[in-house]
């Protein structure tokens, strides 16, 4: 055994003597502090004492005054000036008063060490038998065991109860279940694109080279839920040169002379995509950085995100307005359909 | 009057009387039209003065007629506003090549920068530099300003114009110390990597309100301290690191036996 030197080796090896339980050692012989020794000291922490306690006498009285003498007024700097007076005499009014009494209790007050003795928590073995007994004849008394449908009865009333709290509770939560909406939004054939938030209709000859616009359906306003459906129909619009733009094949006639127009959600976890930077048509998303090229096709080009925002296909109408030629193709925001599958 | 009476009906009087209310109105047009919006007109003289600086400090990366080469955009269109935003904030001439061009204390006074301005806008139409009146804060709305604010400027700007950071080394800078007329240039203009925010898109009433809002910020917030703005960076530095830092200094010393 003795060669055996692994740690959780517990046996006792050299100092065999070990008592079988250790006694209590009680405290440590008490330490005087300096105050309890030397008058000089104690008087000093008196003074400290008095000193906190006189702190925060002054910082009362300071925010009485500043409360009278300063009032918040009408500018900014005068209500920074109010909240920074009252601030700090409720700081020293509070704090003088804590500090003084650690202080004190601290340097002055008695610290013998004490002990407290506890009785054990478990109670004595007839008082449990005389519970359970207790228990026990309840239960004979009640018949519950021989009067079966009894049981049954005040099982299902007990079970059914909270359903009154659970039902109205779960119900109404996220109003309604209908997942579809989130599939679809505004925009539909014809719908004419306006800036946010004014709502004025945008005309393509508006949209000069490297402008971004903030785009809402022009009939948001008319919609029952109009904030609802803005979360979902935001759009944001960029013209570049059409030259710079590289189109899919599928998606060849979705864009206007270089005006492209795509979801401003995320598609990771649906933050507002919009810092535009118009010289590389990078769109940076401010929440993880994803950054989507929108020269070509919102391709994801870092982040996290991991599908490109879905595009808005536009065309103008009679008038030379920017319209939707249709809905987005794709749901917007954050990728998590394709788990629906 | 009775000679004039006499050739009333003269066969030439319409066609004199017509010249003469051609040449009434044009006098009158000509006497009471507005001025065009935008600086004094540029004199002749300007133009030769900013020609000879563009030709001395900008044509090197810029071409000699300003039509660009493969270091430097062209600068025929962009108008006096951009030349004014570039080079009275000193971020052109370009110290270095980087990410993006830095302002700096700028190189020319305002009358060369007028010059050059006055050059560069003889040579393309484009937007010119805005009035007083125009980017006048006091006259803008700026509720009206915070809500365009919000929807156009503040992802990269910060709700208030802290600026913020944008790819590859790039940032929207603050807009604490930018004059109004700056702020104006820059929307019109889209400097950089800024994208242009044309008349069509915001109008020049809304410019000004956005101005009167992003200058209303720098009186700072009345519940004290901002810690530069930049929300819960800063803030949870602060309340982790100084605020729960004397949390935990005060309860050791209140643990802490009296010597």
């Amino acid at each position: 055994m003795t060669d055996h030197n692994s740690s959780t080796d517990l046996t006792p090896r050299a100092g065999a003597n070990l008592p079988e339980r250790f006694s209590d050692p009680g405290h440590a012989p008490h330490k005087l502090r300096r105050a309890d020794v030397d008058p000089a000291a104690n008087k000093r922490a008196e003074r400290q004492v008095v000193f906190l306690f006189a702190l925060s006498v002054i910082g009362t009285i300071g925010f009485l005054v500043a409360y009278v003498m300063v009032p918040p007024g009408e500018t900014v700097a005068s209500m920074r000036l109010s909240n920074l007076l009252l601030g700090l005499g409720l700081f020293l009014g509070m704090f003088g008063i804590g500090a003084a009494a650690v202080h004190w209790a601290k340097t002055l007050m008695n610290d013998r060490e004490r002990t407290e003795e506890r009785h054990t928590l478990i109670s004595s073995e007839e008082t449990r038998n005389a519970a359970v007994q207790e228990l026990k004849d309840g239960v004979e008394d009640s018949g519950i065991a021989r009067r079966g449908v009894l049981k049954g009865a005040m099982v299902s009333a007990l079970a059914l109860a909270p359903l009154s709290i659970a039902v109205p509770l779960i119900g109404e939560v996220g109003e309604d279940w209908d997942i579809s909406k989130f599939k679809h939004t505004i925009w539909r054939k014809g719908t004419r694109l306006a800036s946010d938030p004014s709502g004025r209709p945008i005309r393509a000859a508006e949209v000069t080279m490297g402008s971004a616009f903030h785009v809402i359906p022009e009939d948001l306003d008319e919609q029952e839920h109009p904030l609802d459906e803005k979360a979902k129909a935001i759009v944001l619009m960029v013209r570049m040169d059409p030259r710079d733009l590289k189109e899919a094949p599928d998606r060849e006639g979705w864009s206007y002379e270089g005006i492209v127009a795509y979801s401003k959600v995320c598609t990771h976890v649906g933050c507002p995509v919009a810092l535009y930077e118009q010289q590389t048509h990078h769109l940076l998303c401010p929440c993880h950085q994803s950054t989507f090229d929108l020269a070509d096709g919102a391709r994801v080009v870092f982040g996290p995100a991991n599908r490109p925002l879905p595009q808005l296909p536009i065309t103008i109408d009679d008038e030379g307005y920017l319209v939707a030629q249709s809905d987005f193709h794709e749901p917007i925001g954050p990728s998590y359909w394709e788990r629906l599958k | 009057m009775k000679a004039l009476a006499a050739r009333r009906h003269h066969r030439s009087a319409p066609v004199v009387l017509l010249l003469l209310a051609l040449l009434v109105t044009g006098g009158l047009y000509a006497a009471l039209a507005p001025s065009p919006a935008g600086a004094a007109e540029a004199s002749e003289s300007d133009i030769e003065v900013g020609s000879d600086l563009f030709a001395a400090n900008c044509a090197t990366c810029h071409g000699m007629n300003a039509e660009g080469t493969q270091d430097a955009p062209s600068l025929i269109g962009v108008g006096a506003a951009s030349v004014d935003f570039q080079v009275g904030t000193g971020r052109m001439p370009m110290e270095n090549n980087g990410p993006q061009a830095l302002a700096k204390p700028p190189q020319f006074d305002d009358d060369q920068v007028a010059a050059l301005a006055a050059y560069v806008a003889s040579l393309g139409p484009g937007p010119e530099i805005p009035t007083q009146e125009q980017v006048d804060p006091a006259q803008g709305d700026p509720a009206n300003g915070m809500q365009l604010f919000r929807t156009n400027c503040a992802m990269c700007h910060n709700a208030v114009g802290a600026g913020g950071a944008l790819s590859e080394g790039k940032f929207a800078p603050a807009l604490w110390d930018s004059s109004p007329k700056v702020i104006y240039e820059a929307m019109v203009t889209g400097p950089q990597a800024m994208p242009v925010f044309n008349n069509a898109n915001i109008t020049p009433e809304e410019k000004r309100d956005i101005i009167s809002y992003v200058t209303a910020q720098r009186e700072g917030s009345p519940g004290g301290a901002q810690l530069g703005s930049l929300g819960p960076v800063t803030e949870g530095l602060w309340a982790w690191i100084v605020g729960i830092g004397l949390l935990i200094a005060c309860s050791v010393w209140i643990g802490a036996k009296s010597s």
